[in-house]
């Protein structure tokens, strides 16, 4: 298996199945462990980092979980192969732009990736698409189970797992749930269901674009809180607030088309018709478009497509895809030319 | 007092010490998390641990004998890994494991600032973390040994690293490299 295989699907978590998946887009766990005796990473000399490399890769290529598993050594990679594993969550941007010897180990299913010295020296994700925490925690701990019993993790009785930052002290656990609100958003109700998240220790970014910018609608809640509370605590705590953020998004969907259902419509009509007929596009535009596409599949209104395609969409007109698609390095501008070409060919399928 | 860069009141009072004179900034929370974000990271938040510790330590030490008291704190390294602890307050990122009890007095008040505890209820590894003393003295000698090589004293790198594969035989490590050879331009780099 190599990084180009990567792109024959769209990978787990934008599957576009499983519970609530109109609403949740995904659920993710990532585990932050780094080892007894060596210094964190950015303490750590060249020799070291190299020698934590070399441990892991060969203490796991010989554990079973990882036998259908590519060992991405992320020095050696351009940087469109980097970013086409960051577009695709399979790595962050912090590991995809660091310096020195560091690694990245890919499921081929994309259930789970480990990065080996990113900001801790193991951290784990395990991504599943849709609402199911509990079965991305049974999976996550599973694994890190196994790593364990091949590692001695830096763990302090008082304090739990030893990390890099103390925001991640305890469980090293965080949980990120991905939601898609375009009704919150269209009706303005976005900011006041985030207030009140905040108040109770959760955060909420935006997944496409940079800072608090939510592109798309996409927004993902994740623990603040690591030290303390069991890992099934925690996930419970979060799940409770996805189940009611989940039935605001039903609410201010079916008003929506209580309200002004002829505007709503002619609104996802005209967003599909821009996609279908567009000569260059840029990312930001496509993202918007895309949610408002993604709500009319939902609510039934667009009925020639479905949510698996959509989600491909979402991910693949992204700059280091369409690179990778097109074969070659692309500037913004030719991106945004070979962005609407692929969004004509996708979703005009009759004509060739 | 309102922030120095907007009228928001200023609510974060930080004295930087990294550059010369001690300099006091007022801030308001954006304005602070603005100017302690050292990094992107869309993870660790690095802005918000050093925004709030430089809040904990203001409300601990009072405002006049902050600048005194910050300094002397900021000294403190670690004699495992070597970090001071300025560097972990500038970066958010601690040196080593051991960090944890040498920095403990200062981390604690900040841990249960982030999150509202100090004490782990989760998962505990199914193996022993016994002799993580012995782990803990294997960072520091290694540190030491590579010190040794760099300032070419091939005969004490030479002891520390015999006295390190002691220890590692003595927990079970089966690393096979721990040459003493000059590092390479790619591993100096």
């Amino acid at each position: 298996m190599n990084i180009n295989d990567l792109l024959n699907s769209t990978g787990e978590w934008l599957r576009g199945d499983g519970p609530v998946s109109d609403i949740v887009i995904s659920s993710r766990i990532r585990l932050a462990r780094n080892l007894a005796d060596y210094p964190f990473v950015s303490r750590a000399e060249p020799r070291d980092r190299l020698k934590i490399v070399d441990m892991v890769r060969e203490l796991l290529a010989e554990t079973p979980s990882f036998s259908d598993t590519m060992f991405c050594d992320i020095s050696r990679l351009d940087a469109v192969d980097r970013n086409l594993l960051v577009e695709r969550h399979l790595i962050s941007h912090e590991l995809a732009e660091s310096e020195g010897p560091r690694l990245a180990l890919i499921n081929g299913d994309e259930l789970f990736s480990l990065m080996v010295n990113e900001e801790d020296h193991i951290r784990l994700q395990v991504m599943k698409s849709g609402f199911d925490l509990h079965g991305v925690w049974d999976l996550a701990n599973k694994l890190d189970d196994e790593i364990e019993s091949k590692l001695v993790y830096a763990f302090d009785e008082n304090y739990g797992y030893l990390t890099a930052c103390p925001t991640n002290v305890g469980t090293g656990l965080r949980i990120s749930v991905m939601l898609h609100l375009p009704a919150l958003a269209i009706t303005r109700e976005i900011e006041r269901v985030f207030r009140g998240l905040q108040r109770i220790n959760l955060t909420v970014r935006g997944m496409f674009g940079e800072g608090s910018q939510a592109l798309g609608d996409f927004y993902q809640i994740s623990n603040q809180q690591t030290l303390g509370r069991t890992e099934a605590n925690l996930i419970e705590q979060l799940s409770d607030l996805v189940v009611v953020i989940v039935d605001y998004e039903k609410k201010a969907r079916q008003m929506l088309l209580d309200d002004d259902a002829n505007t709503f419509f002619d609104r996802i009509s005209r967003a599909y018709g821009i996609l279908k007929t567009a000569r260059t596009i840029n990312s930001e535009e496509t993202l918007h478009l895309l949610s408002g596409i993604r709500l009319g599949v939902n609510l039934g209104l667009i009925e020639d497509l479905g949510i698996a395609s959509v989600n491909e969409l979402f991910l693949r007109i992204q700059p280091a895809h369409l690179q990778k698609m097109a074969g070659t390095e692309l500037d913004p501008a030719d991106r945004d030319i070979e962005r609407a070409k692929f969004l004509r060919s996708q979703l005009n399928p009759n004509d060739e | 007092m309102k922030c120095q860069h907007c009228n928001k009141p200023a609510t974060f009072h930080i004295t930087e010490l990294t550059s010369g004179e001690p300099q006091e900034l007022h801030l308001c929370e954006d304005h602070a998390r603005e100017y302690l974000s050292q990094s992107s990271d869309d993870e660790s938040v690095v802005g918000s641990v050093a925004a709030s510790m430089a809040q904990q330590m203001a409300e601990q030490l009072g405002v006049g004998e902050t600048v005194n008291q910050l300094t002397e704190i900021d000294r403190q390294t670690c004699p495992v890994c070597g970090i001071a602890f300025h560097e972990f307050r500038s970066s958010g990122r601690l040196g080593c494991p051991f960090d944890y009890t040498v920095f403990n007095e200062q981390l604690e008040p900040l841990i249960l600032n982030i999150h509202g505890e100090t004490e782990h209820r989760g998962k505990h590894p199914s193996r022993s973390a016994g002799e993580s003393a012995k782990r803990i003295r294997l960072i520091r000698l290694r540190r030491e040994m590579q010190e040794a090589v760099r300032e070419e004293r091939y005969e004490e790198a030479s002891k520390l690293r015999d006295e390190i594969r002691t220890i590692e035989e003595s927990i079970g490590h089966t690393e096979d490299d721990d040459s003493i050879d000059p590092p390479t331009s790619e591993q100096a780099e």
